[in-house]
């Protein structure tokens, strides 16, 4: 699913897999550089339902170690455009 | 909650209904909550849709097979919010994710956007949403009422699913001016090293693809209702100036919801689970009890809470009980701490678990037991 994807593509994906997370997500008042789970108030297992999301969505792994490297949406954009790239290589 | 009233039927009079089916979705004081079926037969005489309707009142009949119409069985009493003993061990455990029923996700709006619909005098199930995946949000309620605001009467607000923040708010100055009017709380708390539980989760989780990590709220969960089948004192109702223990554990997590509120619904026999069922379980739980979907039974049929606040960095949290029941176990933040053991410090993370208990039920004897049980059975994680 990631192969030629475009960043927008990318970050609009992202969102969706928020949104079922989170379904009163609104996307005109979320900040994409400042961390997810405060802007949303999200506890660990919103969290977690979030990276499995990203899991399922881009057919990516996503090891326990990175959770902490993905707290703002423009993390999970690099993470999922360098993870996508790895994997077409 | 005293009264509800049936918003949507999810079956047709005559239907072929099975036991576990969501048949109707009614609207309480704690919200909008699905009504399963505990028989297998044909569904008639569906109460009408809008009419308040007094708690234990009958929603519908079952004919089971083989019977007569003439002898239908009354089988659908509105849903109790206090567990009546014969409810306790009689309703289907529902431990398996349920998908919800068809059509009964008829509207994906939040608490705020719902709230802002009734303020406003806007039928949310009549609007667009412009959201992700096609959620209602608060800009579209707005933009509603603003297009709406040329057209004589507004439309009556109706709410499928999801809570009314109010309403919440109102069902939990209820309970808890009760619990502490009546409840005679006593209150413990111990610190447990959790060390080899969390060594031995990294572990786990790191040979588990992401799908089937367990977190360490699951560890806690599972701890504590195991301990309970040692301290059974703890698990069940005061009823009619007596404790009434229940033989299964149905512990009720309180999950918060965001905007304000929430909810403990229980999952069933959480003793006997194995972590990863259990992990499903509560994430599941979690999902619809923030996106609406929330079972009868599981609104019904907790025999003790659970609550975790660690997630934002609480070390310890002293519970309301949950009248009738008789304790609350509360899990704070792990955190790291200096840590003795035989004479040594090293840096160990701990937790601080804590039991509201009623001590009309018990004595803190039993809650001291309790909570060593927890403590012990945390330090054999493969057991678990």
């Amino acid at each position: 699913m990631t192969q030629a994807m475009t960043e927008a593509e990318i970050r609009k994906n992202i969102l969706e897999a928020l949104a079922k997370v989170v379904p009163e997500l609104e996307e005109q008042t979320l900040k994409s550089d400042k961390p997810v789970r405060d802007q949303l108030d999200m506890d660990s297992m919103d969290a977690l339902n979030f990276m499995i999301g990203l899991h399922q969505t881009f057919e990516i792994e996503i090891p326990e170690s990175a959770y902490a490297k993905l707290m703002t949406i423009d993390d999970c954009v690099r993470y999922v455009a360098t993870a996508a790239a790895n994997k077409g290589a | 909650m005293e009264t509800g009233k049936v918003v949507q039927w999810l079956v047709q009079p005559g239907a072929q209904v099975r036991s576990g089916d969501v048949v109707a979705v009614v609207e309480t004081h704690k919200g909008a909550i699905d009504v399963e079926i505990f028989l297998d037969g044909i569904i008639e005489d569906l109460v009408p849709l809008d009419v308040e309707l007094k708690v234990g009142a009958l929603l519908a009949h079952v004919r089971v097979a083989g019977e007569l119409a003439a002898t239908a069985q009354p089988a659908t009493p509105l849903p109790h919010p206090n567990p009546a003993p014969s409810l306790v061990g009689a309703a289907v455990p529902t431990v398996a994710p349920t998908a919800p029923a068809p059509g009964s996700y008829v509207t994906k709006s939040s608490p705020a956007a719902r709230k802002r619909a009734r303020e406003l005098g806007i039928d949310i199930n009549a609007i667009g949403g412009s959201g992700i995946n096609g959620a209602i949000t608060v800009s579209d309620v707005e933009r509603a009422a603003a297009a709406a605001a040329s057209v004589p009467t507004p439309a009556s607000p109706r709410r499928l699913h999801g809570f009314d923040p109010d309403q919440m708010r109102l069902a939990i100055a209820t309970a808890m001016a009760r619990s502490k009017r009546e409840i005679p709380h006593y209150y413990l708390a111990t610190t447990v090293d959790m060390r080899t539980a969390l060594e031995w989760l990294h572990a786990y989780n790191k040979g588990s693809p992401i799908t089937k990590r367990i977190t360490t709220g699951v560890l806690l969960v599972k701890a504590a209702a195991l301990a309970l089948r040692e301290v059974p004192e703890l698990n069940g109702f005061w009823r009619d100036g007596r404790a009434v223990l229940s033989s299964e554990i149905h512990a009720g997590n309180a999950i918060s919801i965001r905007g304000g509120g929430l909810i403990a619904p229980a999952i069933h026999n959480t003793d006997t689970l194995p972590l990863s069922t259990l992990m499903q379980a509560l994430s599941e739980l979690v999902r619809r009890a923030r996106s609406g979907g929330l079972r009868s039974s599981e609104i019904t049929d907790s025999t003790i809470t659970f609550t975790s606040l660690g997630d934002r960095g609480v070390e310890a949290v002293f519970g309301v009980i949950y009248p009738p029941q008789l304790a609350l176990v509360g899990f704070g933040s792990i955190v790291e701490r200096a840590w003795a053991i035989n004479g040594h410090v090293g840096v160990h993370p701990v937790v601080t678990i804590t039991l509201a208990a009623d001590h009309r039920a018990s004595d803190g004897h039993c809650g001291a037991l309790y909570l060593a049980a927890i403590s012990r059975l945390l330090q054999t994680p493969e057991a678990l």
